[in-house]
């Protein structure tokens, strides 16, 4: 299929989906159209209300809140993830003593440490950023340690012959290893740092998409809901373009990955 | 120089060799599970030697390699070179690895350079002295590419070039060209002989392919089928240098040498095989 072929029938795609929207909530052809309205809202309010959000500029505030929670949470969950997988990796005793506590850290449902980093850092940008932490921080470390620790043995021995001391495999070999595994990751940590903002911002805050959206749901503002929510998902697509566009730089080396579309 | 092969006897005698190996033996595991790969090895590669060492799949060639190179540490025997024991990895050995050893992230250039960068020259001498040896292995067009952007053979030329940076004394090849197609192969045994016969290093060369060792070698190992394989015979050839491979396969003198090895070689061949079709039909 050409590009152009594609991309007609994507938009074709999400025009007809509007398109249905937007009969079913004006005409009362399911029911009474003020009931579906009440629950579904209608394409045209909903992307009034966004126009007005943007226009107003009152979006900006909230937007600029989730994205520095999302950085903080990314930079500081990765930064730890990649110094205590590094570290666990090249010490597999400590590894082995603190193994059942990581995975009970990890299969601990994190939404339920809401509550307590909300006590803990008050209802101000850092409770979300430790929401977040959480879980970036696990995926970066399980990847960097299994990055250390499956690092060819052909490369590691041809890397010992060349005369590489434990220093110089650190940083020829173990490093950008542990590195590429953590980029591979990069979209999945990015998105759970945005997860661990906004969930955070949805329990209790002052600001940010999260707020929004719980705002406009406590008045039964549908619109404002849905607004919030396309808002969102624009928010995450941007990001994600960002992470890959990084992505490919810094993973210039690898091939490419077998049956992409 | 007679046509005919001869069959040597183990060297003995203390003599003046690079690499030594004193009544060597390996075993892997512990135990009831334990097992013998090599044993009882005697070997000497003198200086400037080109030694081949062939034998059935299994045998530990390999092993013997790694011995050599300090990977791995005998159970039983002497492993010296320039007369010093083996402790650690073998500072003054060079190793071609059968499987791809190059850093997947780093360039074919940086590769090479790593090398140099290791032994403590400067940055920019190390890249000049890289890119200098890319082009005599004829990869001048190829410095910047990574090596998922290579085909095997040039990849196995930058891990000929990053071997060969550091100026090893020895020069360690584990069936490097195993997984190239013939004519390449072809290649890389003609391109190992030019830039060897530069300056003539020793070199301890493993393959299972008796036409490459007779081609490449100035004498050839034969391995009996493992567990526990020992040295069955020695062969010298005496083929003359500079020799080019697909025409030295020609000479009359080749197919004698090729005959007398294969005689020693065969029923362990049939060995090894008869050993994996065991273990294969084992429940």
């Amino acid at each position: 299929m050409s590009r152009m072929r594609l991309l007609i029938l994507q938009i074709g795609v999400g025009l007809g989906l509007l398109l249905i929207w937007h009969l079913v909530s004006t005409y009362p052809i399911l029911g009474d159209v003020r009931t579906i309205q009440f629950f579904f809202s209608n394409p045209v309010d909903v992307i009034a209300r966004i126009w007005k959000l943007f226009y107003t500029g009152s979006i900006w505030r909230h937007l600029g809140v989730t994205l520095s929670e999302t950085l903080l949470a990314f930079v500081i969950g990765s930064v730890a993830g990649v110094v205590v997988g590094f570290w666990f990796a090249r010490q597999p005793r400590v590894a082995a003593i603190f193994d059942p506590y990581v995975k009970m850290a990890n299969a601990l449902p994190r939404v339920v440490l809401a509550p307590i980093f909300m006590l803990w850092f008050g209802l101000g940008i850092w409770s979300k950023v430790a929401l977040g932490f959480t879980l970036v921080f696990f995926i970066v470390f399980f990847n960097v340690y299994q990055g250390v620790k499956e690092v060819s043995p052909v490369v590691l021995a041809n890397a010992r012959m060349l005369g590489m001391n434990e220093r110089q495999l650190l940083r020829h070999v173990y490093w950008p290893s542990a590195l590429s595994w953590m980029f591979s990751s990069l979209h999945t940590s990015v998105g759970f740092a945005l997860v661990g903002a906004v969930v955070g911002e949805y329990l209790g805050s002052a600001a940010g998409l999260g707020y929004l959206i719980h705002e406009a749901e406590g008045t039964f503002d549908v619109t404002g809901v849905y607004a919030g929510m396309v808002v969102l998902s624009l928010f995450v697509i941007l990001i994600d373009y960002g992470v890959t566009l990084v992505e490919g730089r810094l993973l210039a080396w690898r091939p490419p990955a077998a049956g992409t579309i | 120089m007679s046509p005919l092969p001869q069959v040597v006897a183990h060297p003995i005698a203390a003599s003046s060799g690079i690499v030594r190996l004193d009544h060597v033996s390996v075993r892997f595991g512990l135990g009831a599970s334990a097992y013998e790969a090599v044993a009882d090895v005697t070997l000497e590669v003198a200086a400037g030697e080109f030694v081949a060492i062939v034998g059935p799949t299994g045998c530990g060639k390999s092993t013997l390699l790694n011995v050599v190179a300090g990977l791995l540490a005998p159970a039983a025997g002497l492993a010296r070179v320039h007369g010093r024991k083996v402790e650690g990895v073998t500072a003054q050995a060079g190793y071609l690895f059968q499987q791809d050893a190059l850093m997947p992230w780093k360039t074919a250039l940086a590769n090479v350079a790593v090398a140099l960068d290791v032994a403590g020259v400067a940055g920019l001498e190390a890249r000049e002295r890289a890119q200098a040896l890319l082009a005599r292995v004829g990869l001048a067009r190829f410095t910047e590419r990574y090596p998922h952007q290579l085909s095997g053979g040039q990849r196995k030329r930058v891990a000929l070039a990053q071997m060969l940076i550091r100026n090893p004394a020895i020069l360690l090849m584990d069936e490097p060209f195993g997984p190239l197609d013939a004519q390449t192969r072809g290649m890389m045994g003609d391109l190992l002989l030019s830039l060897w016969s530069a300056d003539r290093k020793a070199v301890l060369f493993v393959t299972h392919d008796l036409e490459e060792a007779i081609s490449l070698a100035d004498r050839v190992v034969v391995m009996s089928a493992g567990p526990s394989s020992r040295i069955m015979a020695e062969h010298r050839i005496n083929l003359p240098r500079p020799r080019a491979i697909n025409e030295i396969r020609l000479d009359p003198a080749f197919h004698d040498y090729r005959r007398a090895i294969w005689n020693d070689l065969r029923d362990e061949v049939m060995k090894a095989y008869g050993a994996q079709d065991d273990a294969g039909a084992a429940p």
